[in-house]
């Protein structure tokens, strides 16, 4: 499982990196950045869920 | 201000000023979209409010038909006289594409969660010397001893303004606020002027000594290779003061006033900590403070509506986040919702520029006052007396609270 982040979507809302700081970063601008590969580990599973459901702008995705 | 009839159908007469609505606007919001998703009013020249979170979030991403060259409805309209899209009177809230790219680009790495970080121990600091002063009283008004200093504080040190110009700049921060509903234009210039003079000598005093703070930032900013100009600056300024500080009283204050009147959720708070960070989403959607505006580009059809150009759309940010279809359970406050797609910050390219600043502020003073204070409640008889701010930006004002043992 891994996570992605639409940076053409993203506006830097931030709560991906608020949720799940072990998968997300924020770049200078305070816009979402994946950290790495985005490989979600088990017991990060749920985090990056709800990282998904929490964008305001629908930015991020988890491809299975 | 002028008397106006009071409202008897929000549906075909709105009107965001309407004592029924700044007392309580949920009821109202909650019938509009049963009933008429898209209601209108001709007052202040025509407008229009959707309160779904669809329509909301529809109208915000649409830049093409809405522009943001005013963003508070008054009476009239801009007129010839504004300040012109693309750039608008306060870079980048007031500007629409190709030009807000540019300008919000710009001010968006002085408010990165880096940034923000760096000045969470001065509010922290800053918020326990509040407390320190009201520490002999029996009542602490949470909203006028409290939350209202705090993002004044924060603005002015970031903005690296004097420390001992906290009471001038408090007083300037009033008076700008209070402009935004001035319909006088004169005086509404003539009050402004010692605001423009004491902005411009601290913007002489950072070009004769630069320093690391906000205004430094902006006088070495480039676009394109060229220093911004000078009303840009001015105008970026006047933003950072209207954007930044009653929006984020208004939500310490509104969170503090929940507090009070839910004991259950107060005691969780204290004794989890880590719920934190999930109340404070909650308290950002249920107590949403901020409403923008946007101006109809040109004559047309939104969701079956015929929109005139110029008309005013109301965007209520805390309409949707009440809205049923988008949040399980909205009526209700729930201290740890996991799932929280809330948009008080807005959505799309306005995206609150200080919303990482405004979240830190948030957490930090709500943190600090029930670390010193675990049990207070709305002070006994006094319940009619919590006020809550008119216009645009929705908060507890005055918030008088019992502190108990």
């Amino acid at each position: 499982m891994k996570v992605v982040i639409n940076a053409d979507a993203c506006t830097g809302q931030g709560r991906c990196f608020g949720i799940a700081p072990e998968l997300f970063d924020f770049d200078d601008l305070g816009n979402g950045v994946v950290k790495g590969d985005g490989t979600v580990t088990p017991e990060l599973v749920e985090k990056a869920r709800l990282a998904e459901a929490n964008c305001p702008e629908h930015a991020i995705s988890i491809e299975e | 201000m002028s008397i106006k009839p009071p409202v008897e159908d929000f549906a075909t007469d709105w009107d965001h000023t309407d004592p029924a609505w700044v007392a309580n606007p949920y009821p109202i919001w909650d019938e509009l979209r049963e009933k008429c998703p898209v209601a209108h009013t001709n007052r202040y020249g025509g407008g229009w409010f959707p309160s779904t979170y669809e329509l909301v979030s529809a109208v915000a991403n649409d830049t093409d038909n809405f522009t943001s060259r005013t963003v508070v409805i008054g009476n009239g309209r801009p007129g010839e006289d504004a300040p012109p899209a693309p750039i608008g009177v306060a870079p980048p809230i007031s500007s629409d594409p190709p030009f807000h790219h540019i300008a919000r680009r710009l001010i968006l790495p002085a408010f990165s969660p880096g940034v923000v970080n760096t000045i969470e121990t001065f509010v922290r600091e800053y918020c326990g010397k509040l407390l320190d002063n009201v520490s002999a009283q029996e009542i602490v008004n949470g909203g006028s001893d409290y939350a209202q200093y705090i993002p004044v504080a924060v603005i002015r040190q970031m903005l690296g303004f004097p420390e001992k110009d906290d009471d001038l700049f408090r007083h300037f921060v009033h008076i700008v606020l209070e402009g935004i509903d001035e319909p006088d234009l004169e005086k509404r210039i003539a009050d402004f002027e010692p605001i423009r003079i004491y902005i411009e000598d601290q913007v002489q005093d950072h070009i004769d000594n630069p320093r690391d703070d906000l205004t430094s930032y902006l006088l070495n900013a480039e676009i394109a290779g060229s220093k911004l100009l000078p009303e840009h600056i001015f105008g970026t300024m006047i933003l950072v003061l209207v954007a930044g500080i009653d929006t984020t009283w208004s939500g310490i204050a509104s969170s503090l006033y929940h507090l009070a009147t839910n004991p259950k959720d107060l005691e969780r708070l204290v004794n989890e900590p880590e719920l934190m960070p999930l109340a404070v989403e909650e308290f950002l959607r249920f107590y949403s403070p901020v409403t923008m505006a946007r101006l109809v580009k040109e004559d047309f059809d939104f969701n079956g509506c015929p929109m005139k150009k110029d008309d005013w759309l109301l965007l209520g940010f805390p309409a949707a986040n009440r809205d049923p279809k988008a949040f399980e359970d909205a009526d209700k406050f729930i201290i740890d919702r996991k799932i929280n797609r809330h948009v008080a910050f807005g959505l799309g390219i306005h995206r609150c520029a200080g919303s990482n600043l405004a979240r830190m502020e948030m957490r930090v003073a709500i943190e600090e006052f029930i670390k010193r204070y675990p049990k207070f409640t709305l002070a006994a008889g006094d319940a009619d007396s919590v006020t809550w701010s008119q216009g645009q930006v929705r908060g507890a004002r005055n918030l008088p609270l019992t502190i108990t043992k």
